[in-house]
C-alpha cells in the first residue's frame, strides 16, 4: 500500500535519516517512539505537508513524494482534533464531503450514518468547543474517515484523553482499518496501545527506525537496550556470552550464570519476560535450565498482579497472580526459588 | 464585599489618573460647544464636504489596506525567511515617524513629477491637493494596524487545523478561504476599524501632500488659524460624536461573535 525510500528530512530541531517502511493494505501500523523523535513529521511528510529533502514515497506503486496533501486521498488525525471551531459537529464532519461538491442529500445521509457508527448522532449541532475529550476525537475521527481515505494517519490520537476514554476508543478503533478499508498508521509513545491495536509495530528513535516487527516479535525479542527500555522489558541484565555446548549459550553476569538458546559471543544484553519466570519455596526439578535461589527484596502491589524483586545474585522481576502470592505466604526476606527455561531468554 | 488590599488601592489610584487626562479634555469640548454653532456648521456645505473627504478616503485606505495588508499578514505570520524582521519594522515605520515626515516623504514620490507620481500621473491621477492624495496619506500611517491585528488572528489559527483540511481534499487557496480567513476575522475587523479611526483623523501628513480638498482634522485647523475658536470646537464635537458612534456600532456588532475558544 505505502512504500517509504530513504526519506531524509533535516527541520529545525527534528531530524529523520533514511527512513524505510513498508506498511500493506488494510494493515494497522503503529510507529512507536518518545517525543522529539520525529514521529509527527513523518507522518506529515506522507500526507504531503512537508516534503522530504531526499528520498520517495509511493502509495499503491504510484510516487506521490510531491502530490499535495488535497490530491492524496489521506486522512489525518492530530492528539488535539483539530477540529473546526467555527462548525458544528454535522458540518465539521461534513466538510470532505462539502468539498468534493457530493449532493445535499447524499452528504446527509452519509454524516448521519457516521455519527452513528460512532455514537455521536446526538451531538450533530454542538459546537466543538462544547465537547469532551473523547467526542472530539471521535468527530475527528469521523471527520476523517468519512471521505474513505486509502491511507489514514494519526498522530497520537488517543494521548489527551483520559484512561477510560482512552480503553473505550480503542475498542472503538480495534478493526476500523477493515470496516473502512483503509491502511492505518498510527504514532505514539503508549506501547499499551500499540500492544492493543497494532498488527505490525516500527519503533523510531531520533529520527531513525530500530525495529520493524509485529508485536511478539518487538515485546519477545526488542533488538537492543532503547527498544527493550521503551516497550517496557524487565530484567535487563548485562554479561558476557560465550558457547556453553549443547546448543546453548553461556552468560556470566559477574555474579551468576544464565543459559541462553540463542547464539551469540561477547558483551550482550540479556532479558527474561518476567511471565516466564516460576517461584517455589522448596527446589523442584523441571526442565528449566536457569535455576537460582534469591532473596524476596520488595513487593508491589500492582491490583490484579503483584511485582516481586527477588535478588539472585542479580535483581530479577517476577510477577505473581494475587491468588499465588497469598498461596505461598511471601514476605520481604523469604528465600524462593526461581526457575525460567533457556528459551526464554533473550540476548542483544 | 471583597476587601480592597493597599495595593489595589495605590494602584486603581495611579490607573485613574490616565483615565481622567484622557476623559476630561473630550468630556469638555463636548459640553463647551454651542449647540446652535453645531447646527449652523451641520447645514454648511464646506463642513459636511470636509467631513465626508475624511469619512470616505478613511473607508477607501481601510479597504486598500485589507486588500494588500491581509495577504502581507498571512506570510508574517505562517512563514520564516531572511529579512522578515526587516519588513516587520517596515510596517512599523509610519507609527513612529512624525506624520509631517510622513507627508513631506511621499509629497517627494507622489508629486506628479515623482518615481511613483508620474506613471500614476500618465492615467489621469494626481495626487497633489487631489482626493487621491488624502487616501495615501492615510493609507501610509494606518495600514499598519490591519497587518499587525490580521497577523495576530492568523497565529492563532492551529496550522495543523490548515493541515487537517487540505487532508480532506481542499487546495490551499480554498483552505485560506473557509478555515484561516473565517477564524481571523474578527482579528482583522477590528485591525480595519483601527485603521479607519486612525485615517479619519490623520492631519499632519494631509496637511502637506493635501490641503485641498479640505479633510475635516484641516477644516478645524483652518478655522482655528481663522481665530475661530468656536467653529472650529463645533466642528471637533461633529467629528468626534461620529467616530465614536461608528465606533461604538461596529463594537457592539462583533462582541461575542467569531470568539470560538471561550465559552
Amino acid at each position: 500500500m505505502i512504500r517509504i525510500e530513504n526519506i531524509s528530512r533535516d527541520w529545525k530541531e527534528f531530524k529523520l535519516m533514511n527512513i524505510n517502511l513498508e506498511v500493506e493494505d488494510d494493515e494497522y501500523f503503529v510507529i512507536l517512539g518518545p517525543s522529539g523523535s520525529g514521529k509527527t513529521m513523518l507522518l506529515e511528510l506522507i500526507a504531503g505537508i512537508w516534503y522530504p529533502d531526499s528520498g520517495k514515497i509511493y502509495m499503491n506503486d504510484k510516487e506521490v513524494t510531491l502530490l499535495p496533501p488535497e490530491q492524496r486521498g489521506v486522512g489525518f488525525v492530530y492528539q488535539n482534533y483539530m477540529l473546526f471551531p467555527h462548525k458544528n459537529v454535522f458540518e465539521n464532519i461534513a466538510f470532505g464531503l462539502s468539498i468534493r461538491k457530493r449532493k445535499k442529500e447524499e452528504i446527509k445521509t452519509e454524516v448521519e450514518g457516521i455519527m452513528d457508527l460512532f455514537g455521536i448522532s446526538h451531538l450533530a449541532n454542538r459546537m466543538p468547543r462544547t465537547l469532551s475529550g473523547g467526542e472530539q476525537q471521535r468527530t475527528a475521527l469521523a471527520r476523517a474517515l468519512i471521505i474513505y481515505p486509502k491511507l489514514l494517519l494519526m498522530d497520537e490520537p488517543l494521548s489527551a484523553l483520559d484512561r477510560i476514554t482512552r480503553e473505550e476508543l480503542i475498542i472503538e478503533m480495534k478493526g476500523i482499518n477493515k470496516k473502512f478499508d483503509t491502511t492505518i498508521i498510527h504514532v505514539t509513545h503508549n506501547f499499551d496501545e500499540a500492544l492493543a491495536l497494532a498488527d505490525r509495530i516500527a519503533i523510531l528513535r531520533h529520527g531513525e527506525i530500530s525495529q520493524v516487527g509485529d508485536t511478539t516479535e518487538i515485546f519477545r525479542h526488542p533488538k537492543d537496550k532503547f527498544v527493550a527500555d521503551f516497550v517496557g522489558v524487565e530484567n535487563i541484565i548485562a554479561g558476557t556470552a560465550r558457547e556453553g555446548g549443547e546448543k546453548l549459550t553461556v552468560i556470566n553476569t559477574g555474579n551468576i550464570l544464565i543459559y541462553s538458546v540463542e547464539q551469540k559471543e561477547g558483551n550482550v544484553h540479556m532479558t527474561v519476560r518476567p511471565e516466564d519466570i516460576t517461584l517455589s519455596m522448596e527446589k523442584v526439578t523441571t526442565s528449566a535450565r536457569n535455576v537460582f535461589k534469591g532473596q524476596v527484596k520488595e513487593i508491589i502491589d500492582q491490583g490484579a498482579l503483584i511485582k516481586l524483586n527477588i535478588d539472585v545474585g542479580e535483581p530479577l522481576v517476577v510477577f505473581l497472580t494475587r491468588q499465588s502470592f497469598l498461596d505461598m505466604e511471601l514476605n520481604i526476606g523469604k528465600m524462593v526459588w526461581t526457575y525460567f527455561k533457556a528459551t526464554a531468554v533473550h540476548l542483544f | 464585599m471583597r476587601k480592597l488590599d493597599h495595593t489595589t488601592i495605590f494602584f486603581v489610584f495611579m490607573g485613574s489618573f490616565l483615565v481622567l487626562f484622557i476623559l476630561i479634555p473630550i468630556a469638555n469640548l463636548m459640553v463647551s460647544s454651542n449647540l446652535n454653532s453645531i447646527i449652523s456648521n451641520l447645514q454648511n456645505s464646506a463642513v459636511l464636504g470636509a467631513i465626508w473627504v475624511s469619512v470616505y478616503s478613511a473607508l477607501i485606505a481601510t479597504i486598500l489596506a485589507v486588500i494588500f495588508g491581509v495577504p502581507l499578514a498571512y506570510i508574517l505570520a505562517r512563514h520564516d525567511f531572511a529579512g522578515k524582521g526587516f519588513i516587520e519594522s517596515i510596517i512599523d515605520v509610519p507609527i513612529v515617524i512624525p506624520h509631517t515626515v510622513s507627508g513631506i516623504a511621499l509629497l517627494l514620490v507622489f508629486t506628479s513629477s515623482g518615481i511613483l507620481g508620474a506613471p500614476f500621473n500618465n492615467l489621469g491621477i494626481t495626487f497633489v491637493n487631489a482626493l487621491p492624495g488624502v487616501v495615501i496619506c492615510m493609507l501610509f500611517v494606518s495600514s499598519s494596524f490591519v497587518v499587525n491585528s490580521a497577523r495576530e488572528g492568523f497565529e492563532n489559527v492551529d496550522p495543523r487545523m490548515e493541515k487537517v483540511a487540505r487532508t480532506l481534499g481542499s487546495g490551499s487557496m480554498r483552505t485560506f478561504f473557509v478555515i484561516s480567513l473565517p477564524l481571523s476575522l474578527r482579528s482583522i475587523v477590528v485591525g480595519s476599524i483601527m485603521c479607519w479611526a486612525r485615517a479619519i483623523s490623520e492631519f499632519g501628513s494631509i496637511v502637506i501632500l493635501a490641503y485641498y480638498p479640505l479633510a475635516a482634522p484641516t477644516i478645524i485647523y483652518q478655522q482655528f488659524e481663522n481665530f475661530s475658536l468656536s467653529g472650529a470646537t463645533s466642528i471637533s464635537v461633529i467629528l468626534i460624536s461620529l467616530c465614536l458612534a461608528l465606533f461604538v456600532v461596529v463594537r457592539l456588532l462583533i462582541r461575542g461573535w467569531g470568539v470560538y475558544d471561550t465559552d
